[in-house]
């Protein structure tokens, strides 16, 4: 196999500077939103008694959910042993570690008693999937140093498959956990469901291969003439079809199995058919935008050779991988509780016999939730201009040998 | 002025001067904290008891706010701010039975399970269940995640939204955590019953009866052994304290 080079970017380029000073910029908005939220509280927020999780869960969850997938192309060299994406497997863990602690971050500065963060790591209980969250998001982050580590390091390139396996694991069962803490709510109607994690890791593998190849390419052509290769974007670009695959198999579970119990056709009928901002999400946002489109940009002989379309297509599964999330977050919580079954509420001084909980999110949400994008970015632009995350080039004639195993 | 230096004398001095500030220090605190653990065995709270209530819905009527508002004026829950906001320990519902069409209403709050969903989420164990069957948020490791109120059934808790002001002292609360029904546990302590259920008896329509479940000869007991009492989502198994009645 032909050696492969790797060098640090130039940051000369406007497009490096440009990168910084934008996402500097969201970071200082998300965290002004934070500091405004803890000093008058989350009463400036759209989130309240009723729809309790909002827009910076979405944020947040979105992130830590394509942290976990971006891990996608590290694993396929280490674990699955496809030398073609080796010269890759840098980035994909470098991404997995800033996407993290993006999301994290965000998940952190909206909390109410940020402050008590410290709590958090020292105070657990075992039995809150919560707290295995807290665990297995830390350890992820380690695991995937110790990951990165092993690739640089000439003296550690033979156990760097064992960490690769552990970190392959590892992520499988972190985004099971992030599914179950909403298939583990037994009280809605809406999550309570194994399906949640399957559904979630679907969605990890998609949302994590698009996020790489738009990073891919906005790397490789904001620094220098764009060498990407055909090679380089089209074998993963089929892999990711097949994520979103998956992706709409397991939706398409979760609601047929819905569906078949008849205590849930209420809030089934609510999502897919109450032709509230739910339903336009889950069919213009998730289904077409994020699904078809998608999928026809991948596989349609007319457009799957160009490389505008696949990123097209990248950014049209993160659309819709948000738009469902948003759905299942907001829609879930929007969705009455039924407390009395059997009867009408016909009075409450708690918005009971409220039909739907409605929600509008705040600036403040969005800023915060923007501001995780914006760690992230600036974290992975800063550790690309320091250490040798990338290849010299993404050009097939460099990494051919590679490619042709 | 000739005084002869002694080393000795002055490390003595040193030590005997530092041993007594030290104990002036340390000894109030200690006999402080000894005082305050120091239970007496018959206060102690125990599994032997646990507490609910009996909720009569054919007595309580929809008119009647007496529980609603003994809750705001006992635990200070009175800041202005939109309905969506406003926290709520205790609610007054208003049902129709869709098959009957017969109308009840009734307070709803923490139900107090016996297998609390609150609890077992809570990442940092803030939502916690005492001995005696009474439900908590300790307020000091509550880092305001809000996974409690996404997990409780029956929507009994609230979140702090805004900074709060004029504060209980016997009720304290915080912005930025979770809080509800306590069922006046420092009352309890004392052998008193819920502000509510005080309201009830005094101002209301005798609709809520406090006590100890495990005990034969309570009241709550005995006629929880004589009539068919609802607990609400009994489905779930969760086996609520807070029991109704007519429902």
């Amino acid at each position: 196999m032909k050696k492969v080079n790797f060098c640090v970017i130039e940051g000369k380029s406007a497009g490096f500077y440009g990168g910084i000073v934008i996402s500097t910029l969201m970071i200082l908005l998300g965290l002004f939103a934070a500091y405004n939220m803890e000093h008058h509280g989350h009463i400036i927020t759209g989130m309240n008694n009723q729809i309790v999780w909002g827009m910076p869960h979405i944020f947040a969850i979105f992130l830590i959910l394509a942290a976990s997938g971006v891990l996608n192309v590290a694993s396929i060299s280490s674990v699955f042993r496809k030398v073609f994406y080796h010269p890759l497997a840098r980035l994909s863990a470098l991404l997995a570690i800033t996407l993290l602690l993006g999301g994290l971050s965000v998940l952190v500065l909206d909390l109410g008693r940020p402050d008590r963060i410290v709590v958090a790591m020292t105070s657990y209980n075992f039995k809150s999937i919560f707290a295995w969250n807290i665990v297995l998001y830390n350890g992820f982050l380690v695991v995937c140093a110790i990951y990165l580590w092993f690739m640089m390091e000439r003296r550690m390139q033979r156990y760097y498959p064992t960490v690769g396996l552990i970190a392959f694991i590892w992520r499988l069962i972190l985004t099971t956990g992030t599914g179950s803490i909403f298939g583990f709510l037994v009280a809605r109607e809406a999550y309570h469901t194994a399906v949640m994690a399957p559904l979630f890791i679907a969605l990890s593998l998609a949302l994590g291969l698009a996020v790489f190849l738009i990073v891919l390419f906005i790397d490789d052509c904001s620094e220098k003439q764009c060498s990407l290769g055909e090679g380089v974007l089209h074998r993963p670009k089929t892999l990711l079809g097949v994520f979103i695959g998956a992706v709409f198999y397991f939706v398409l579970v979760y609601h047929i199995s819905h569906l078949y119990f008849t205590g849930r056709h209420g809030v089934e009928y609510f999502i897919l058919a109450g032709s509230g901002i739910y339903t336009v999400l889950f069919w213009g946002g998730y289904f077409f935008l994020g699904t078809i489109l998608p999928l026809l940009l991948l596989y349609h002989e007319r457009f799957s050779h160009s490389h505008v379309s696949i990123v097209a297509a990248s950014f049209l599964t993160l659309l819709g991988g948000f738009a469902l999330l948003y759905v299942i977050i907001i829609g879930g919580q929007a969705y009455p509780l039924e407390i009395f079954p059997g009867m009408e509420v016909i009075s409450s001084g708690f918005f009971d016999q409220a039909k739907i909980h409605s929600y509008i999110p705040s600036g403040w949400e969005i800023m915060l939730g923007m501001s995780g994008i914006g760690i992230s970015a600036l974290l992975t632009v800063l550790a690309l201009r320091i250490l040798p995350f990338m290849p010299s080039s993404l050009a097939d004639s460099e990494i051919e040998e590679a490619f042709r195993c | 002025m000739n005084e002869e230096f002694s080393p000795t004398q002055n490390r003595r001095d040193f030590l005997k001067n530092t041993a007594v500030v030290a104990g002036i220090t340390v000894v109030p605190g200690v006999l402080l904290y000894t005082g305050s653990m120091a239970h007496q065995p018959e206060n102690a709270v125990t599994s032997d008891r646990r507490w609910g209530m009996l909720i009569d819905t054919t007595k309580c009527t929809s008119g009647c706010d007496a529980c609603v508002n003994a809750c705001i004026e006992e635990h200070g829950l009175t800041e202005e701010v939109r309905a969506e906001v406003k926290p709520q320990w205790i609610r007054k519902v208003g049902l129709r039975d869709k098959q009957t069409g017969k109308e009840h209403s009734l307070p709803m709050m923490c139900q107090h399970c016996e297998k609390p969903p609150c609890v077992d989420v809570c990442p940092t164990g803030a939502s916690f269940k005492r001995a005696d069957g009474i439900v908590l948020v300790d307020r000091h490791i509550c880092i305001g995640c809000r996974y409690c109120m996404m997990s409780c059934p029956y929507k009994a808790r609230s979140f702090v939204h805004e900074t709060l002001e004029n504060q209980k002292p016997h009720s304290p609360r915080g912005k930025g955590t979770v809080e509800a029904c306590n069922l006046c546990v420092y009352r309890v302590d004392k052998g008193l019953n819920p502000a509510c259920v005080e309201a009830c008896e005094k101002d209301g329509q005798k609709a809520m009866l406090f006590g100890d479940l495990n005990d034969p000869n309570s009241e709550i007991h005995k006629r929880l052994k004589e009539i068919g009492s609802t607990a609400l989502r009994a489905d779930m198994r969760l086996n609520p304290g807070i029991r109704y009645q007519g429902l």
